[in-house]
């Protein structure tokens, strides 16, 4: 059968009436809605930050192991959200550390090192820097992957396609590809945690508070005078990611 | 000039299949993309949710303090009083949510204690550290140390 102009044209404009009075109605969705939050947690009023005291930090563990708990992060060495690293600068070489991180500090560290060698040692925790301008949440394709208005780095894990660009992205080695899901996943801040006036995993469990959460919107907050107070520094500042993860008197060998 | 009218219709056919495509285009789109989509940025507000939705494992040493006050007091002004009670006692919101659901293993307090204090060159020097064999003949801590408030008298 040949259709004639007459007929396609009336069934082309049916079609387009159907089809734009399917898309204005499509509109009223594109153009409305803002999600709920949380009770009593207003978005706006926090922006999230941490400071990590070198000279207080043990070591222990704790933060590892607290971590894995409360995010369920497979047990497995290689998938953290946060881990510690040791540092080892033999003595007379203070440009190329020696660095080791045993199942990322999960067990503690063994003593590898003599006292009166004349090294200079230390640790690092590490985790996520919930960049203010992060390379992994420019890279992603989807949007899977965003800076919340609080200041925290977070993954749409029901958007995420596994595709790995974030995991390259990111200058701070601080994501992974959950194997069980495999969607990426990273440190949240503990978003379930803060948003609700607890304190992240971690610093719940650091015995010495050489990891502390701060709220540098909260005007109240200690980690203003700690800023203020100390040697702060970020990780690979030359990026400028905006990393908001403060290192209190960190050795310039770390990078 | 008949001709040019010819023409002139093939430009508006084609017109007529952009516009129904770019009205599909739209409808598909709006059907695809959730309403939440780019209220706050380039991402899904709902995903904001979808990360506060997880359970808590830490209840937060203040939640303790809820129950165990006699812990609490017997903890102030000593050693550990900064040390909150989930460091050494693991997780456990599913105990401070309902006692009776998890009964806590107490840590061992012949190993608890290394994990922290054990010497190490990393350390910082400032942190109390014990060699077990030097400073106790690898007897348990707590033979002499009350792990709540491990500072002994002088003497
Ligand atoms: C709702 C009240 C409540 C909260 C909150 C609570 N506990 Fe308990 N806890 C109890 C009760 C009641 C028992 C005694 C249960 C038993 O003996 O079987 C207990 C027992 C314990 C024990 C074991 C005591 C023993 O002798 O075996 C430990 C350890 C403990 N709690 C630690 C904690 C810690 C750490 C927290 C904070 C995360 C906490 N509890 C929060 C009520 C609470
Ligand atoms: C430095 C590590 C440490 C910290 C911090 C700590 N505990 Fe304990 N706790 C222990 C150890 C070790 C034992 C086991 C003692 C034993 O077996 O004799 C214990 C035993 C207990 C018990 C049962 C025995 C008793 O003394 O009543 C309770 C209840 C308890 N802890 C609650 C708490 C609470 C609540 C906090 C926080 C306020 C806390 N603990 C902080 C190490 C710790
Ligand atoms: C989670 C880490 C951690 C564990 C486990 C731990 N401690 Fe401590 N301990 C600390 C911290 C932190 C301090 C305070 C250090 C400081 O004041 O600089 C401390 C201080 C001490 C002190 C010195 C107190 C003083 O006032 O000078 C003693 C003694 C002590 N701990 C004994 C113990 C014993 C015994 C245990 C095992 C029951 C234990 N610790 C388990 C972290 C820990
Ligand atoms: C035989 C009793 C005894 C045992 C067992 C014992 N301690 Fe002590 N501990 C002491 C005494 C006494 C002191 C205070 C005097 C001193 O500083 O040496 C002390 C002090 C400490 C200090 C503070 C040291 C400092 O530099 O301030 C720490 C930390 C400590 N002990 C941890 C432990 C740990 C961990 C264990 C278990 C491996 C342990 N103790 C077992 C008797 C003991």
């Amino acid at each position: 059968m040949v259709t004639d102009r007459r007929e396609f044209l009336i069934g082309g404009g049916r079609v387009l009436l159907i089809a734009s009075a399917a898309a204005s109605g499509a509109l009223k969705y594109v153009l409305a809605g803002a999600a709920e939050q949380a009770p009593g947690y207003v978005l706006d009023d926090h922006w999230w930050a941490m400071t990590i005291d070198i000279d207080r930090c043990i070591g222990c563990g704790n933060c590892v192991r607290a971590c894995k708990a409360e995010n369920d992060v497979p047990r497995e060495p290689f998938f953290f959200r946060t881990w510690v690293e040791r540092y080892h600068l033999p003595e007379g070489d203070v440009d190329r550390p020696v660095v080791d991180s045993p199942d990322g500090g999960f067990d503690g560290f063994k003593e590898l090192y003599r006292p009166g060698d004349g090294s200079k040692n230390f640790y690092v925790p590490k985790l996520c820097n919930h960049c203010a301008h992060s390379p992994c949440v420019q890279v992603c394709p989807v949007g899977a992957t965003f800076d919340s208005p609080d200041g925290v780095v977070l993954v749409d894990k029901t958007y995420c396609l596994g595709c790995r660009y974030c995991v390259q992205a990111c200058p701070y080695g601080c994501r992974f590809i959950d194997p069980r899901t495999r969607t990426v996943d990273k440190c949240t801040f503990c978003y379930h945690r803060i948003t609700k006036g607890l304190t992240t995993a971690c610093c719940e469990v650091c015995p010495t508070d050489a990891r502390v959460l701060g709220d540098l919107k909260n005007p109240s907050d200690r980690i203003h005078a700690f800023l203020r107070e100390h040697t702060i520094h970020v990780l690979k500042p030359q990026m400028a990611t905006g990393a908001k993860v403060y290192y209190a008197d960190l050795d310039g060998s770390v990078r | 000039m008949a001709h040019d009218f010819r023409d002139f219709e093939h430009l508006l056919r084609l017109v007529a299949i952009f516009v129904v495509g770019f009205a599909l285009f739209i409808v598909v789109r709006a059907m695809l993309v959730p309403d939440d989509f780019g209220v706050y940025g380039h991402f899904r507000a709902g995903a904001l949710d979808d990360n506060r939705q997880r359970p808590l494992a830490h209840a937060g040493a203040a939640a303790c303090s809820d129950c165990h006050d006699d812990v609490v007091n017997s903890r102030a002004g000593g050693g550990h009083e900064k040390v909150r009670c989930e460091a050494c006692h693991g997780p456990l919101a599913a105990h401070a949510d309902d006692p009776s659901a998890q009964a806590p293993e107490l840590p061992n307090p012949g190993t608890v204690c290394l994990k922290c204090h054990l010497p190490a060159m990393a350390k910082p020097a400032t942190f109390p550290q014990v060699d077990p064999t030097e400073h106790a003949d690898n007897e348990p801590c707590d033979t002499c140390h009350l792990p709540h408030s491990p500072r002994l008298e002088e003497g």
